[in-house]
C-alpha cells in the first residue's frame, strides 16, 4: 500500500482526535437524569404513562404533595400549576392530566439542590383529574385534583 | 428579537427562586391553522435544562400540552449572587436556545 505523508498525517490526526473525544467522553461526570421516556410522553392512558415511566412500582397517596390548581379553569389552553412536595431528596416531579390525549405533561428531573418546588402553565383538553407523581428516596408518592374546563385547550 | 428565553431569579437565605418564560409555539399538531385550513405541525420543546455554575441541577421532559409560550419556576439551594445560571431548550424540530445570566 502506498500512502503518502500527507494523507497518513491526516487520517492520523482525525482518528487521534476521534479516539481522544472518545476518551474525554468517559472521564465525564456521570449522567444524573435519565433520558427523555419517549414510550411514556406517546402512551394514551395514564397507566400506560405511568407504567412507562416507572414500571409496576407502587404509588402511595400522599398528603405531603400539594397541587395549587384553580377549580375552575375558563380557557384550557393556559392553566397555571403549582406543585408542592414536602418530601425528602425529591428526584423527578410528574405532572398528568389524566383525560388529554398523551396524558403525561411533564417531567421535571430534580438535582440534590432543588426544592420540590415547580410552577408551569399545562394545556387540559377537557374536565379531569391532574396527577402529581412525586419519586422521593426510591419510593413514589401522588395525589390528584379534579379541574373543571369550560373551553378544552388542545387547539 | 433577542433571546426566547426571559430570566428573573432572586435570592433569599441561599435559595434561588428562579422565574423564566421561553418564547415558542407550542403547536400541539391537533390546531388548524385558520387562513389555509391545513393543521400546523406539532412543534414544542421537548427538554429543558437548567445548569448552575458547572453542574446540572435540573433537566425537564416536557409534552406538547405545555402551553403557548412556556412558563416555569422552581428554586434551588446554593446559589450565591453572582453565580451563572444557565437554561437551554431544544424542540421537536431540532431547534434551540440558550440563555447564561447571573444570579441577582
Amino acid at each position: 500500500m502506498n500512502i503518502s505523508r500527507r494523507s497518513f498525517v491526516k487520517t492520523f490526526c482525525a482518528v487521534s482526535g476521534m479516539i481522544l473525544i472518545g476518551v474525554g467522553d468517559l472521564f465525564k461526570p456521570a449522567i444524573a437524569f435519565v433520558q427523555r421516556n419517549v414510550k411514556a410522553f406517546s402512551a394514551e392512558s395514564e397507566t400506560d404513562a405511568v407504567t412507562s415511566l416507572f414500571s409496576d412500582k407502587q404509588l402511595v397517596p400522599s398528603n405531603a404533595i400539594h397541587i395549587d390548581v384553580h377549580d375552575l379553569v375558563e380557557n384550557g389552553a393556559v392553566v397555571p400549576i403549582k406543585i408542592n412536595a414536602d418530601l425528602p431528596a425529591i428526584d423527578s416531579i410528574s405532572i398528568l392530566v389524566e383525560k388529554n390525549p398523551n396524558p403525561l405533561i411533564a417531567k421535571f428531573n430534580l438535582g440534590p439542590e432543588c426544592s420540590g418546588f415547580i410552577a408551569t402553565r399545562i394545556k387540559v383538553a377537557q374536565p379531569s383529574d391532574i396527577v402529581a407523581i412525586v419519586e422521593s428516596e426510591g419510593k413514589l408518592y401522588t395525589r390528584r385534583k379534579f379541574v373543571e374546563v369550560v373551553e378544552g385547550g388542545c387547539g | 428579537m433577542g433571546s426566547s428565553i426571559k430570566v428573573r431569579t432572586s435570592i433569599r437565605e441561599g435559595i434561588a427562586t428562579v422565574r423564566t418564560i421561553i418564547r415558542h409555539p407550542m403547536h400541539t399538531g391537533f390546531e388548524i391553522d385558520a387562513t389555509t385550513g391545513e393543521i400546523i405541525p406539532a412543534h414544542y420543546i421537548e427538554t429543558v435544562t437548567v445548569r448552575h455554575v458547572d453542574k446540572t441541577i435540573m433537566q425537564c421532559d416536557w409534552s406538547r400540552a405545555v402551553s403557548t409560550n412556556p412558563y416555569l419556576s422552581f428554586a434551588f439551594s446554593g446559589a450565591r449572587a453572582g453565580d451563572p445560571l444557565s437554561i437551554s431548550w431544544k424542540d421537536n424540530m431540532g431547534n434551540s436556545d440558550t440563555i447564561e445570566v447571573n444570579i441577582q
